[in-house]
């Protein structure tokens, strides 16, 4: 029949299931308590990356490493072939809005057991989390930071005027940065 | 609960039903015609709206039953329809009706109700004793509506098309909208209120998840009716999320009674059905509480799918599609749920399709490939999972299925169950698909292949080629499995390539391995030795596996080579690495036919140690052009090239890093190399401009994608012996290219060094070169100079001796002690051997001892140049060798006033069929003026030597008169000045040739070895032939002269000396009447503006040829100046007619000749004077008779100083000024 929508409520877009659980405060159905259960009892021992790479502007690894060592192939497959993505992403922001693109690129892609998010640097360094899928606790804001503190580690490598800048990074900071955001293997 | 797609809210009529009937389709049609704002709680945001309604009968049945809050078939309206206008009528039967209806609903609790009074005028005209109109409302207001007088609304003529039909109809509408909506926000509320009551409840024991899905589904259910698609949506986003969370909480160890269903064994993985609107299965299935979770997650997502297709949303529906897939897989991990292996991949597999089939199905072709990347994720995901069950069920084994892969195949497919009517007759439903493609090997092939390719298709459109190989690879590895190594080939090849250009080397190891089965089984035997060798020294790869490569290698190479194998050519970049490069010497400059030593430091890759039989290196010649420029702007350009070289010889390659492996280093971008240009120019060597210049630009700025020729070696025809160095003459080699490392059978070649190495060899042809000890050499003292041979590629050999031809100016001083020493190339003293001087009338003969090429062989010997005469007069010199050569010039210079001879000296050399021409340049130390002081009769020569050089001389007889006592020293610099008078003999010709000669010797050489050395000037004397005697006489009648009057001059000019024989041709004289007069030509000139000349102030005299002939000539001048003036300047030249005849004779000349002759030092050659002379007479003849033909002009020439004197030289006259126009000038200060 005739009937038609004129105007249009802001809409929960589903990009992650953990996401909506926040989004339904605002329709006015909260879930609050619900919440409270979950991030208490984590199973995983910690909220953490199993996967964390950067990656120079030409695309070749400056920094990869990966928990457990057992999987290490694969991670870098799969960070490998993120790189698609994040062209994508770079590519689809235009040029002129380049100066204000987000440096957060979100998530990649998922696959059935991990989620990959994207990090661009201006200068096309490119950081890459991979995320245990199973590990639901870890929100977008977390992501963002643990990106953060990534980029700022790597700004320090670049200050040190002993780093040759295209070089693998080799740095005890960045190195326990990065330990710091890893899943201990348990 | 029935419930079907494209219900409407019901709105109950009651009252007339054949009136509601005869407005159903207007009011129908009406209703949704104008939106209604829709004001919500909660905050929501309000939104216009249409409404619709489904009109039906009332029926007391019908009426939900207490407590029954189902909406789907909840009245929100009910209406009751009369058209009474009769009040007997009314009360009669349409009241008591009414409150039947009225206490029915109030039973209910329904409070939504509406009156409609049609009225019709048809009706009207019929009933004649009608109450007004008014009247049968304001009954029903009154009897119903107490408080709620809106609820009895009037319908005018609803059938007519009249305005008043057409308000009242608006009015009705309008008030039906409102009590519609505000029944539906009522009702809804009231709903949404028990619904978050209920949740509200779910952590108490008895909740059910299942229980609560109903009661939110039929929230959506109304919205959905509504056509409110977003707001149902969010219903089942709300399900979905709590749904989620409980997993959530279940697994983090916070379980939920009722999960307990969820967690059974999955029995069916039939996966998702899209087609129906609403999958009424399921619905029962999660009614009943007997869902698993594969259940509710379908249904939940079948009913989300539905919505955002209403919602034209498709691409969301992909991408939820996915994380749903993703998420499902994840939930059962979590909640611990057995599934049998591979139901999964089933369930996801067929999921995919379903999805990809649903969105197919409403969109069309150009939408689908216009969003390839929303699909293409499913695709991919499709055939992950295909090819997962294709290794589970065996279908990807050689051998094909055993027993227990069909087993667990035939489980698998029981699974799936029936395949669902909607799809039975399609031919290509995921359920046949599957089932098919777990048949059968060949099915399993083509459907796997046919998803392969599609996802590899679509991820090509969308530039994600880093996706679409990863799909290639598998295609590989799965080729590879079949036995097919062909086709896994370029795969493997294009991943490979893709990883080696962005430098990920784990990968690059991994797909290498890969690659090297592949041409193993493909029996590219030099191929697969190639990935052998780059495995064999991969980084990443264990010692053992590394080693195992290495075997691969080292077994081929032992074998014997068969009759029509050549050796292989492989890169060497995987096998060793070329590190440093040294040259010794370290310049890398050497001449034919020395030995130029090259160290190389090779690292080596392999894991073993390696026994190398043999190196060779190819080099590339390289003709460099301009071997003028020798081989110091050789070896500046080689500095300029090799800034690593750093001048030790080394050349430092630059290495990828080592962690990485050899698949490392081209990944890398390289660095760049910048080095300092300038462009000079040729002639000067000034600079034109600089600038910076990128020298590997070539690297940088090609495609990075595509550099294929990584691993190919070049195989072409390699020098297998090592390198000989043909001689090449001027040349230079730029280095090796190509180097090779061979292993038995197997050769390692690296194509290029980068950067270029390059050494170079030149050829020089032997050199002689003879220069000065000192700063300068002077003329007059031996002094020694140095001769240098540098040897080239000449080999001196016993005999060979230089050959100079002696010139009489510059005889060579032989000395008896007299070595030679002998120089390497590199500058070392390689010894020290006599030479012996030979000396004969024509040539000096200089045995040279033998010496090797290459080699410089340095003596001295003591020359002396003659001093010649001054001043020098321009004449040709004879050479011995009979070549006519202009004689040593000689040259003032400017700066020192040096006056220098370059003295040219001939030398054959043993070498050469040509005579060498050296010249070598002498000062002369001193420089000589003469200047003759007449007075009167009285004559004064004074000669001045000036010792310009920086040395000091002693002088010794400075001859002209008589014998000098003393020895005057001359210093630097300094000048000695000697003075005679001169006395006249009787009858002394009228010029005098004199010359001043004397003895010099340098000051500081020791007394015993001063050997004085003759200095000579020669220069001419005249006599006084003319006194010039000036007056002025001051105006007649006048003591003094005055300014502005005319005062007289009066010159008179004197012969002095008696004409002599040779006078004639001095002065050109002529014979008239007896008598003999020359003519002259007087010229008064006042350069100091003192005076002014009137009338004529030139005139030519005849001079009588006879002593003291004397004439006066008288002319005016007038001083321009009161006070003391000089005379003004009186001239005279000899005035030569233009008719002169130049009458040179033989026997003058030869007069002439002898004069001369008697003037020059015997000591002079007598040839080379006499020649000279000869000469100069002859050009002397030549130019005048040019100047006879060229000009029939009278001549004047000045005489020679020394023959008119001056008298009035210096007298200066008084001269008044004029009296009357006397100015004083006073200045008081």
């Amino acid at each position: 029949m005739l009937t038609r929508l004129k105007t249009q409520v802001p809409l929960f877009s589903m990009n992650s299931y953990t996401k909506l659980g926040e989004k339904l405060k605002l329709s006015g159905l909260s879930l609050a308590s619900t919440h409270s259960h979950v991030i208490r009892l984590g199973r995983h021992n910690s909220k953490m990356a199993v996967c964390i790479a950067v990656i120079a502007k030409e695309n070749y690894p400056l920094f990869i490493r990966s928990v457990p060592v057992q999987n290490e192939l694969k991670f870098h497959y799969t960070v490998h072939t993120s790189l698609d993505v994040v062209e994508e992403k770079i590519s689809a922001v235009g040029k002129a809005m380049a100066d204000q693109r987000e440096l957060y690129l979100g998530l990649l892609y998922p696959t059935e057991d991990y989620k990959v998010y994207g990090y661009v640097t201006n200068s096309k360094v490119k950081f890459v989390i991979v995320v245990d899928s199973s590990n639901t606790s870890l929100r977008d804001n977390e992501i963002r930071s643990m990106f953060r503190k990534l980029h700022n580690s790597f700004t320090d490598v670049m200050c040190n005027p002993f780093y040759n800048p295209g070089d693998t990074i080799q740095s005890k900071a960045f190195d326990s940065i990065v330990s710091a955001m890893m899943v201990q293997a348990s | 609960v029935s419930w079907r797609a494209g219900s409407l809210p019901p709105v109950m009529c009651a009252g007339d039903q054949s009136l509601f009937t005869s407005l159903y389709t207007s009011l129908a049609q009406q209703l949704p015609k104008e939106p209604m704002e829709w004001r919500r709680s909660y905050g929501r945001a309000p939104k216009m709206i249409h409404l619709e309604a489904n009109f039906v009968q009332f029926k007391e049945e019908l009426l939900p039953k207490d407590g029954n809050r189902a909406l789907l078939t909840f009245p929100f309206l009910h209406i009751y329809w009369t058209d009474c206008c009769d009040t007997e009528m009314y009360k009669a039967s349409v009241k008591d009706d009414m409150l039947r209806w009225q206490s029915t609903l109030r039973l209910d609790g329904s409070v939504d109700w509406l009156i409609v009074v049609v009225e019709s005028e048809a009706k009207k005209k019929n009933k004649t004793n009608i109450l007004p109109r008014t009247s049968i409302v304001d009954k029903i207001r009154n009897d119903f509506c107490n408080k709620q007088s809106d609820r009895c609304v009037v319908l005018s003529d609803p059938l007519k098309e009249s305005s008043r039909s057409q308000d009242s109809w608006s009015s009705f509408l309008t008030k039906l909208r409102t009590l519609l909506l505000m029944s539906f926000t009522k009702n809804l509320g009231r709903f949404e209120d028990d619904m978050r009551t209920l949740r509200e409840k779910r952590t108490e024991p008895g909740w059910s998840f299942c229980d609560y899905f109903m009661v939110q589904e039929e929230l959506a259910f109304v919205f959905e009716m509504l056509q409110q698609f977003e707001d149902a949506l969010v219903q089942y986003d709300e399900l979905d999320a709590l749904f989620t969370q409980y997993v959530l909480n279940f697994g983090a160890g916070d379980g939920a009674n009722w999960l307990g269903s969820f967690c059974a064994p999955v029995k069916r993985w039939s996966g998702l059905l899209l087609r129906r609107p609403i999958d009424m299965e399921k619905r029962e299935l999660i009614q009943r509480g007997e869902a698993s979770l594969l259940d509710l997650r379908s249904y939940l997502f079948s009913r989300q799918c539905t919505l955002l297709i209403f919602l034209q949303r498709p691409w969301e529906v992909t991408q939820r599609a996915l994380e749903l897939l993703h998420n499902c897989v994840q939930e059962l991990r979590l909640l611990e749920v057995s599934v049998v292996q591979g139901a999964l991949d089933c369930w996801v597999f067929l999921s995919c399709l379903e999805v990809l089939h649903r969105i197919e199905g409403c969109c069309d072709r150009a939408q689908l490939e216009a969003n390839c990347s929303h699909t293409v994720g499913l695709w991919t995901y499709a055939t992950e999972k295909l090819k997962s069950l294709g290794y589970l069920c065996g279908l990807v084994a050689e051998k094909g299925p055993t027993s227990e892969d069909l087993n667990r195949t035939v489980d698998l497919l029981a699974g799936l169950g029936e395949e669902r009517p909607e799809t039975v007759n399609s031919l290509q439903s995921p359920y046949k698909k599957l089932n098919e493609a777990l048949s059968s090997v060949e099915a399993f092939e083509k459907h796997y292949l046919e998803l392969s390719h599609a996802a590899m298709e679509m991820y090509r459109a969308i530039g994600r080629m880093r996706s679409s190989r990863l799909i290639g690879k598998s295609l590989a590895e799965f080729y590879m499995k079949k036995g097919d190594p062909e086709r896994a080939e370029c795969f493997l090849d294009d991943s490979l390539r893709s990883y080696v250009a962005e430098g990920w080397s784990l990968q690059v190891t991994h797909t290498r391995k890969q690659m090297a089965e592949c041409q193993k089984l493909l029996q590219q035997t030099e191929d697969y030795l190639q990935t052998s060798a780059l495995l064999a020294g991969d980084a990443n790869l264990t010692e053992e596996e590394r080693k195992h490569f290495y075997q691969v290698i080292l077994t081929f190479a032992s074998q014997p080579p068969a009759p029509s194998d050549q050796t292989v050519a492989l890169s060497m970049a995987a096998f060793a690495q070329l590190r440093q490069m040294q040259f010794s010497p370290p310049g890398a400059v050497v001449h034919v036919g020395a030995a130029l030593q090259l160290e190389l430091r090779v690292r080596c890759l392999m894991p073993v140690a390696v026994q190398v039989e043999q190196l060779a290196a190819t080099l590339h010649f390289s003709l460099e052009q301009g071997g003028a420029r020798g081989r110091a702007g050789g070896t500046q350009r080689r500095t300029g090239q090799e800034p690593q070289g750093q001048g030790d010889g080394v050349v430092l390659f630059p290495q990828g890093s080592s962690l990485a492996g050899a698949g490392m280093g081209a990944s890398l971008p390289p660095a760049l190399e910048l080095y300092e240009m300038q462009d000079r120019s040729p002639s000067d060597s000034s600079l034109n401009s600089t600038g910076v210049v990128c020298k590997n630009m070539h690297l940088l700025l090609r495609r990075h994608d595509s550099s294929a020729s990584l691993d190919t070696p070049t195989a072409g025809a390699l020098p297998r012996s090592s390198v000989t160095l043909s001689l090449l003459v001027g040349l230079s080699f730029s280095l090796p290219p190509l180097s090779t490392l061979s292993v038995g059978r197997v050769q390692f070649v690296q194509s290029h060094i980068y950067p270029v190495v390059q050494y170079e060899v030149y050829s020089q042809e032997p050199q002689l070169t003879i220069e000065p000890l000192s700063d300068n050499l002077l003329a007059g003292i031996p002094q020694k100079v140095k001769f240098t041979i540098a040897t080239g590629h000449y080999n001196v050999k016993k005999g060979d001796a230089l050959q100079l031809s002696n010139t009489d100016s510059m005889p060579i001083l032989h000395s008896s002690c007299c070595s030679a020493t002998i120089l390497s190339s590199t500058g070392e003293r390689v010894g020290e051997r006599a030479l012996s001087v030979q000396s004969s009338e024509k040539v000096t003969s200089i045995s040279l001892p033998p010496t090797p090429p290459y080699h410089t062989l340095e003596f001295q010997l003591e020359v002396l140049c003659h001093i010649p005469p001054t001043p020098f007069k321009p004449d040709i010199e004879r050479l011995t060798n009979g070549e006519v050569r202009h004689r040593p010039k000689s040259h003032s210079q400017a700066d020192s006033g040096m006056i220098h001879i370059d003295q040219k000296v001939s030398i054959d050399c043993p070498w050469s069929i040509y005579s060498t021409l050296i010249s070598l340049t002498f000062y002369v130390p001193f420089k000589a003026k003469h200047s003759i002081l007449s007075a009167g009769k009285r004559k004064y020569i004074q000669v001045c030597l000036q010792n310009v050089s920086d040395t000091n001389f002693q002088l010794a007889d400075p001859v002209l008169t008589e014998r000098q006592p003393t020895i005057p020293t001359v210093c630097s610099q300094q000048s000695v000045f000697c003075l005679w008078e001169m006395r006249w003999a009787k009858h002394l010709p009228l010029c005098l040739q004199c010359a001043f000669s004397a003895s010099f010797a340098p000051v500081s050489a020791s007394d015993a070895h001063t050997a004085f050395k003759p200095y000579r000037y020669e220069f001419q004397l005249d006599r006084t032939l003319y006194s010039l005697k000036a007056e002025i006489l001051p105006s007649s009648g006048d003591q003094h002269c005055r300014t502005g009057a005319l005062c007289g001059l009066e010159v008179s000019i004197t012969r002095q000396a008696e004409p002599s024989e040779t006078e004639g041709e001095e002065e050109e004289s002529t014979e008239i009447e007896g008598l003999r007069t020359t003519k002259l030509m007087y010229e008064v000139v006042d350069n100091s503006s003192n005076w002014a000349v009137c009338g004529k102030s030139s005139g030519v005299v005849s001079m009588p040829v006879a002593a003291s002939a004397t004439h006066r000539v008288q002319m005016e001048v007038m001083p321009l100046f009161a006070g003391h003036l000089p005379f003004p300047n009186i001239k005279v030249f000899k005035y030569l007619p233009h008719s002169a005849v130049p009458a040179i004779q033989p026997d003058t000349d030869s007069c002439l000749e002898n004069d001369t002759m008697s003037l020059l030092d015997k000591g002079l050659d007598d040839q080379g004077d006499t020649a000279s002379i000869r000469s100069r007479g002859s050009i002397h003849s030549v130019g005048s008779g040019e100047q006879q033909r060229g000009l029939p002009m009278p001549r004047l020439e000045p005489f020679s100083p020394g023959q008119v004197f001056y008298w009035s030289q210096g007298r200066q006259v008084l001269v008044l000024p004029v009296t009357d126009d006397h100015v004083m000038e006073v200045n008081v200060t």
